[in-house]
């Protein structure tokens, strides 16, 4: 390894965008600045944002952002836009409203495409934000690609989860009745300027009421993210639930959640490159003949396979 | 086969007050059916702005779309600031109303390239795999 880590924990914000970079792109390379970085993260309070299409996500996220540094608090801010499939190219325009905070130095803001992922996240999301934690910012926001139902994942991420809804768009209510609710540890009703803010509110709340007794309720806050509007009930609702975490065991067990989500990805994707390595393209074709033409179920073929892996 | 994967990733950038946004959105999408991971930051970036945003996105590329004229203003802000930074090892390219005559002084600015109103563009994805440092 080159002098990126010595850099990078100097606080050097060009190191930090590098070590990034090829911790994304999922090299060896990248795993061994992880490997050197991760015993200094565990410090940042990691929040995920999360909500439909054009809900007010990132325009939130920069607005959050301006409101941490009023209160001294440095921030990083990783945002997921989605790939085309098909080319693996992707626009990333987060950035278009987080333009406030884009010259200030306790801030950094990269953008990240989903390259492939389900769930609305990234797959090096995890080792991204582990990286950004270990520079030393104490919040880290991540902004999801906001695909609705999908988003479940991010709550496994993030310590504290929001998720941001609208007024007058009546499917999100539907959304949250299928379940999406659940993930959420502040609920946001953006574009409080739109009519119909307080119905929403009303109907969050009674849809909050139909869950089991004993089970923490989300606060609801409504914000006007264009206009800063509503920021500091936010980061004071963030605050609240951090302070749950602490209390209750939260923030343990969601530490604990994390590593064992990584531990086992990671290792299916180990496992996974080993085949990979061990097979030929010869090989896996010929299986591939024997299941489509019923010679062989797909399970004894996936079995062949994963014997290379085995010692 | 691993699943390690890196794509080249641009930064599409507009200095200035020029509000001219068609061609900068027109290439932007190119890059990305190129296959391409760009980043568009909108209309009226300061130079500081488009060299932060070069800096924590850690591109590749930066191409800036000018029609309004102040390319020699600008421009040299522009790659100033990204020298300051230490960021000096990406590809520069440029596109917009740009007359002949400024195509020296850009050049030595370090612009790799100039396309122009009409430009075709698959020549510009082509420009950037052909060019770009990775
Ligand atoms: C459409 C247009 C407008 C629209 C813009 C809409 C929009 N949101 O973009 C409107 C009506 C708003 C407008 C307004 C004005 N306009 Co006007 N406009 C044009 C016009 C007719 C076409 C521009 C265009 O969209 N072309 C289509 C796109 C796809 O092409 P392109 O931008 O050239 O991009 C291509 C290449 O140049 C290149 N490219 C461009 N950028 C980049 C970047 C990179 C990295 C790369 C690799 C390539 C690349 O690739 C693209 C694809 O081929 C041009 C004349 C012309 N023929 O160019 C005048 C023109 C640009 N406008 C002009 C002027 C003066 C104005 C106004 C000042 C008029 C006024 N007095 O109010 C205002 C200023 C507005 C502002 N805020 O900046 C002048 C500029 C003169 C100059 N530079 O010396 C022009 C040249 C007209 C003229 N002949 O006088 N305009
Ligand atoms: N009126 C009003 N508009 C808002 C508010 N917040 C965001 N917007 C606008 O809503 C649009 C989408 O905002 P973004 O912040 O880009 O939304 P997003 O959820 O990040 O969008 P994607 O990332 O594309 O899913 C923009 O035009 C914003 O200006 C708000 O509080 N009030
Ligand atoms: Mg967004």
């Amino acid at each position: 390894m080159d002098d990126l880590v010595e850099r990078f924990l100097a606080g050097e914000r060009r190191a930090l965008a590098r070590v990034i970079s090829r911790v994304e792109n999922g090299t060896t390379e990248g795993r061994d600045y992880v490997r050197a970085l991760f015993p200094h993260s565990g410090k940042a309070h990691i929040v995920g944002i999360t909500g439909g299409a054009g809900s007010g996500k990132s325009t939130l996220t920069g607005a959050l952002a301006s409101e941490y540094r009023r209160r001294e608090k440095t921030v990083g801010i990783v945002a997921v836009d989605p790939s085309s499939p098909f080319t693996r190219g992707a626009i990333l325009g987060d950035r278009i409203r987080m333009q406030d905070v884009a010259l200030d130095p306790g801030v950094y803001m990269r953008s990240m495409a989903g390259r492939g992922a389900l769930g609305g996240l990234a797959p090096s999301i995890a080792d991204v934000v582990a990286v950004m934690d270990a520079f030393g910012f104490d919040y880290v926001l991540i902004e999801t690609i906001g695909a609705g139902q999908d988003e479940v994942e991010i709550a496994g991420t993030a310590m504290t989860t929001i998720l941001v809804n609208n007024p007058g768009t009546g499917d999100d209510i539907q959304a949250l009745k299928a379940g999406i609710i659940e993930i959420a540890d502040v609920l946001v009703v953006n574009k409080a300027d739109h009519p119909g803010a307080d119905v929403l509110v009303s109907q969050l709340q009674a849809l909050l009421a139909l869950s089991p007794a004993g089970q923490r309720r989300p606060p609801i806050v409504k914000t006007t993210a264009t206009k800063g509007e509503g920021l500091e009930k936010l980061v004071d609702a963030i605050a609240d639930h951090y302070r749950f975490l602490e209390e209750s065991g939260g923030l343990e067990a969601h530490r604990k959640s994390v590593a064992r989500h990584q531990m086992l990805d990671i290792t299916r994707q180990i496992v996974l490159e080993r085949i990979q390595r061990a097979t030929s393209e010869d090989e896996i074709a010929r299986l591939v003949a024997q299941v489509a033409a019923r010679e062989m179920d797909p399970h004894s073929a996936a079995e062949l396979l994963a014997a290379h892996a085995l010692p | 086969m691993s699943t390690a994967t890196a794509q080249i990733r641009v930064l599409i950038a507009k200095p200035g007050l020029d509000g001219h946004d068609r061609g900068a959105k027109v290439v932007a999408r190119a890059l990305r059916d190129g296959g391409c991971e760009v980043i568009y930051t909108g209309i009226r970036q300061t130079p500081e702005m488009i060299a932060e945003a070069a800096l924590q996105e850690d591109v590749d590329v930066v191409g800036l779309s000018i029609l309004s004229g102040a390319h020699l203003e600008l421009f040299p802000r522009v790659v100033d600031e990204l020298k300051k930074r230490g960021v000096d090892d990406v590809l520069l390219f440029c596109g917009g109303i740009i007359p002949e005559e400024d195509t020296k002084a850009l050049e030595g600015l370090g612009f790799k390239a100039i396309f122009r109103p009409g430009t075709n563009t698959q020549d510009i994805v082509k420009f950037v795999y052909e060019n770009v440092k990775k």
